[in-house]
């Protein structure tokens, strides 16, 4: 087995009892990379920094001094700073734009040991649920290169699943973690909106975004989750609490939890294979002990407007920076101001981007505000209160992530409104800005994974893994 | 004033005369935006002192870099709040900042960072003088935001087909003071603005100084028929960069509106751009104005939650407001309305006047040489009072000295400027420069019956009713005794011995 193909765990032990160098786990991501080169998954990868590193981390192994994430290979997704390299957000708008600084998670990983291999290709400023909106190109799914890995994290997903690297970094917005976790196989987290910093995390949608992991094994999931969570007074919407305390509560099952399932959830255009597996979950945590129950989330058919009104409408602020007058790309032919912003933004942005910029745009204009923007915060309130609610009946939800598993490259890239029905069941955790993972529970016909998603209430990561970590058991013994 | 007349003429105030045309009245509101002297940006750690090399002062924050984020400077809050308890605002409990998008390349996130439907403050006014009668004009809101950068376009190093941005403003905190449109005239527009950059001056929150940009004012106006109760429509004058230059735009303004509505025609809503040096305000280009700001909550915020007992600890540090000090002026130290007014104009001034009212009884005399000598040697000079070289304490001491009659008056304006050149203590300049006055009877009477022995015919003349003649004999006394003659002593001396004589 290549140390590549390692969880971090089985790899830790190894470096420390010297069986393993770091460099060797290095070179072969590198490797990784290289030889699955269509997928595509990295827009830049930095080998010697992360050569460099590996002799660091070495050195701190063996004087017994490293950090909790040494020798742990990271992919990170390119719209998180790390400063000296280039952060292009999958645009043309930033191919060039090398960031002076770094995200706050980067310092907390590197302070912990970790190895930056490179950043991953994502969905262009993470608008996307593909991974084909990419200036770079699409990501192609690692179990089948006709298909997409899902998106926006597509690039982290795809390289965790195809062993380029250990672990990797995504942002979720409305399921831009979770859902190329489910469709790649791999174990995605959106934490609570608040605990991970977005300092450094270009912002798609500030109220929304958030930093997840994603990994091979729920253990290396909540590890990465342990060391990024945490206060940040560079991020006013950081909350100050001590990091979760996961790892201690993955062994402790699942007897005597209530597990909700969301009638809404598994309605009309799920695909049959994926609410079998969702219902076998659920079936295999009753064997386990815990409680079945049927529960409502009755404003779950209004999620995908709401979150696309609001979502649309920060980004169409938050974008407005990149006009080509201080820093990415500026049209090389432009004569006047307007001119500049014209041509910059028409030229700098992709298709999918400046749909979203206008629809923004105008849901925010004088005389539609109150319509739709208004409006679409009061739904939120109720999305967020149909939580509250479901949460006095259980402990934690579980649902599908995708309603299908992964799509053909190009089928759904031409009709933007059934693309954007891939979020529908994700999105409305990030309006309610609630913890949820994804976890890889059986496959459809085709062999490709299905995602179980486990939503819990606000700060309850530590439980959203533990019941995890007994369906990541379940699916590996069945 | 004819009724043909295109130009209405206007009165002092700014209201047309009386006239057999229809009369008009203008209605004005002021927004005014006051840069806050916090040492440190509002959303980010970057210096805000002014001058420093073009974006050298800048972060990923205030440049707007991909993924930076704003946290809050809290004494920029502190700021507003003073403000708002000074003008007798409310303060929100609950003040949620707000994204103004637009694009400009001096504004680096194509938004500026403000407040829009739940400003800090809310309410409060601003008390004016006109004519001697007391007018409140009421606000609207205080609310806090970010300033923009600086466009540069005259400096050498900026080439002809080039414009550079200067980010070191970016960033800086500023409040926007917006008024009811309740000013009725040019003047009491002027009034305000003035009352208004006091104000901030005395709480210490800005420089309130319009020329370096410190305190920027728009105004808003129109003109409806005298007495009527419908509000005419508006138009907005920006670019205004003194206290003067408001009263004059707004003075252009009402008479080109008036003038309008007279010929029948409608006013357009537009914003003017004054134009100093011509006397004129002409439209923006309709292209800059076609701002839709599309508002919303800043998500990068928390909305803002103000501690009550902070309130309350700002209000207990609030200083002695200028109207406050000025009637207590009057009352405490016995001054006329007209000094106490002058001396409370900056609170520099009125603590200058206090410290040294401490050392003297003579208030009132105090106030004449502060009024007089002390603020033509700053103007001559050039200087602020912080750097005028002659301590409270030593300019009442020479108050004493004058009015004690241990130096004449000449002499006393003599030690105000050696003090002015040398800062040293009057009783020492007297002493050195030997300026004592001769206030010896005995002394003085020797010269005056030496004085009379020496000019017989003149003591004649007087006598036959030549008044005029008693300068003459003051003047040789003073001339005898070098100039240090007691005037008053003199006087009376001259007065006895030439009365004695004709008697």
């Amino acid at each position: 087995m290549s140390p590549a193909e390692l969880d971090y765990r089985t790899l830790r032990a190894r470096l420390e009892r010297g069986e393993l160098r770091v460099r060797e786990v290095v070179e072969a991501c590198l490797d990784m990379v290289e030889r699955r080169k269509e997928l595509n998954a990295f827009i830049s990868v930095q080998a010697e920094a992360a050569l460099r590193q590996a002799e660091i981390v070495e050195q701190r192994l063996r004087k017994g001094n490293a950090g909790r994430l040494a020798g742990m290979v990271l992919g990170v997704k390119d719209n998180i700073a790390i400063a000296g390299g280039r952060t292009t957000c999958g645009s043309r708008m930033l191919a060039n734009y090398v960031s002076p600084y770094s995200a706050t998670v980067i310092e907390r990983i590197l302070a912990e040991d970790a190895i930056l291999l490179g950043k991953t290709n994502m969905d262009e400023f993470a608008m996307g649920s593909s991974n084909e909106t990419s200036y770079f190109g699409p990501t192609r799914h690692p179990k089948d290169p006709e298909r997409v890995p899902g998106g926006s994290s597509g690039g982290s997903a795809a390289a965790v699943a195809a062993c380029q690297c250990t672990a990797a970094l995504g942002s979720d917005t409305g399921g831009s973690v979770r859902q190329p976790a489910a469709l790649c196989g791999v174990v995605g987290l959106k934490p609570t909106y608040g605990r991970v910093s977005r300092y450094g995390l270009v912002a798609f949608a500030s109220s929304l975004d958030q930093i997840g992991p994603l990994a091979r094994t729920v253990y290396d999931a909540s590890l990465l989750t342990e060391v990024i969570c945490g206060y940040d007074p560079r991020d006013s919407t950081s909350v100050n609490l001590e990091p979760p305390a996961i790892l201690q509560k993955l062994e402790k099952g699942v007897r005597g939890l209530r597990i909700g399932l969301p009638r809404e959830y598994f309605a009309s255009g799920l695909q049959e294979e994926v609410r079998e597996a969702i219902l076998s979950a659920a079936r295999s945590l009753e064997t386990l002990g815990a409680h079945v129950t049927e529960v409502s989330l009755p404003h779950t058919e209004y999620a995908i407007a709401t979150y696309y009104i609001l979502a649309t409408a920060e980004a169409s602020s938050n974008l407005a920076r990149y006009d080509g007058a201080r820093y990415g790309y500026r049209s090389p032919r432009c004569s006047t101001l307007e001119d500049m912003y014209f041509r910059s933004r028409s030229e700098g942005f992709g298709p999918e981007v400046k749909r979203r910029i206008m629809l923004g745009t105008y849901v925010l204009s004088a005389g539609y505000y109150e319509a739709y923007y208004r409006k679409a915060q009061k739904v939120r309130t109720l999305i967020r209160r149909d939580f509250l609610e479901a949460f006095e009946k259980c402990d934690v939800l579980l649902t599908p992530t995708s309603p299908t598993t992964a799509f053909r490259i190009g089928e759904k890239l031409g009709d933007p409104l059934t693309m954007y029905l891939s979020d529908v069941y994700t999105v409305s955790v990030n309006l309610a800005g609630l913890p949820a993972v994804s976890i890889p529970f059986g496959r459809d016909s085709r062999g490709l994974p299905i995602g179980a998603q486990i939503i819990g209430p606000t700060f309850a990561e530590a439980l959203v893994m533990q019941v995890a970590a007994a369906l990541e058991q379940e699916g590996r013994t069945n | 004033m004819r009724a043909t007349s295109p130009q209405p003429q206007l009165g002092a105030s700014g209201k047309p005369e009386r006239g057999e045309a229809m009369k008009y009245e203008a209605v004005i509101g002021l927004e005014v935006h006051v840069q806050l002297l916090t040492e440190s940006k509002i959303f980010c750690g970057c210096s805000t002192s002014f001058g420093a090399a073009p974006n050298t002062h800048v972060c990923p924050v205030c440049l707007g870099l991909p993924g930076a984020l704003p946290v809050l400077n809290r004494q920029a809050v502190e700021f507003a709040i003073r403000m708002g308890l000074a003008v007798g605002g409310r303060i929100n409990p609950r003040a949620v900042f707000a994204r103004k998008n637009y694009f400009y390349p001096d504004l680096p996130k194509g938004y500026q960072i403000s407040q829009y439907e739940e400003p800090l403050v809310v309410g409060g006014r601003v008390e004016i003088e006109v004519d001697g009668r007391l007018r409140a004009i009421r606000l609207a809101r205080i609310h806090l935001e970010e300033d923009a950068g600086r466009s540069v376009h005259a400096e050498e190093y900026v080439g002809a087909n080039e414009t550079l941005v200067d980010a070191n403003r970016c960033g800086v905190p500023l409040i926007e003071v917006v008024s009811e449109p309740e000013l009725a005239t040019p003047r009491e527009a002027a009034l305000y603005l003035a009352r208004l950059r006091q104000l901030v001056q005395y709480l210490g929150i800005s420089s309130g100084n319009m020329e370096e940009g410190s305190l920027r004012c728009d105004a808003n106006v129109s003109v409806r028929p005298a007495g009527s109760k419908k509000l005419g429509v508006k138009t907005e004058l920006k670019n205004m960069n003194s206290i003067r230059s408001v009263e004059r735009a707004l003075e252009f303004e009402i008479r080109r509106q008036v003038a309008i509505l007279q010929q029948g025609g409608r006013v357009e809503q537009e914003t003017l751009l004054w134009d100093e040096k011509r006397g004129v305000a002409e439209p923006m280009r309709t292209k800059e104005m076609a701002h839709d700001y599309r508002y919303f909550p800043e998500p990068d915020l928390v909305p803002l939650v103000v501690d009550p007992a902070w309130i309350e600890e700002i209000r207990a540090s609030l200083p002695e407001l200028p109207l406050a000090k000025k009637r207590r002026f009057v009352q405490q130290y016995g001054l006329p309305e007209y000094d106490a007014e002058l001396l409370t104009e900056t609170r520099q001034l009125a603590d200058y006047f206090e410290t040294a009212a401490a050392f003297t009884p003579h208030t009132k005399k105090l106030s004449n040489w502060i009024l007089g000598e002390v603020l033509r040697t700053l103007n001559e000079r050039k200087i602020s009072l912080e750097r005028f070289p002659v301590p409270p304490q030593y300019l009442a001491e020479l108050v004493n000295l004058v009015e004690d009659g241990e130096i004449s008056a000449s002499a006393g304006k003599k030690v105000f400027d050696e003090m002015v050149e040398s800062g040293k203590r009057p009783e020492a300049i007297v002493r050195e420069k030997g300026l004592a006055q001769i206030s010896d009877l005995s002394q003085l009477e020797e010269v005056v019956e030496r004085v009379l022995r020496a000019y017989p015919g003149e003591v004649e003349r007087y006598r036959q009713g030549k008044d005029k003649l008693f300068t003459f004999f003051v003047g040789q006394v003073m001339r005898e005794t070098s100039g240090k003659a007691n005037p008053r002593i003199v006087n009376q001396l001259l007065k006895e011995r030439l009365g004695v004589r004709r008697g």
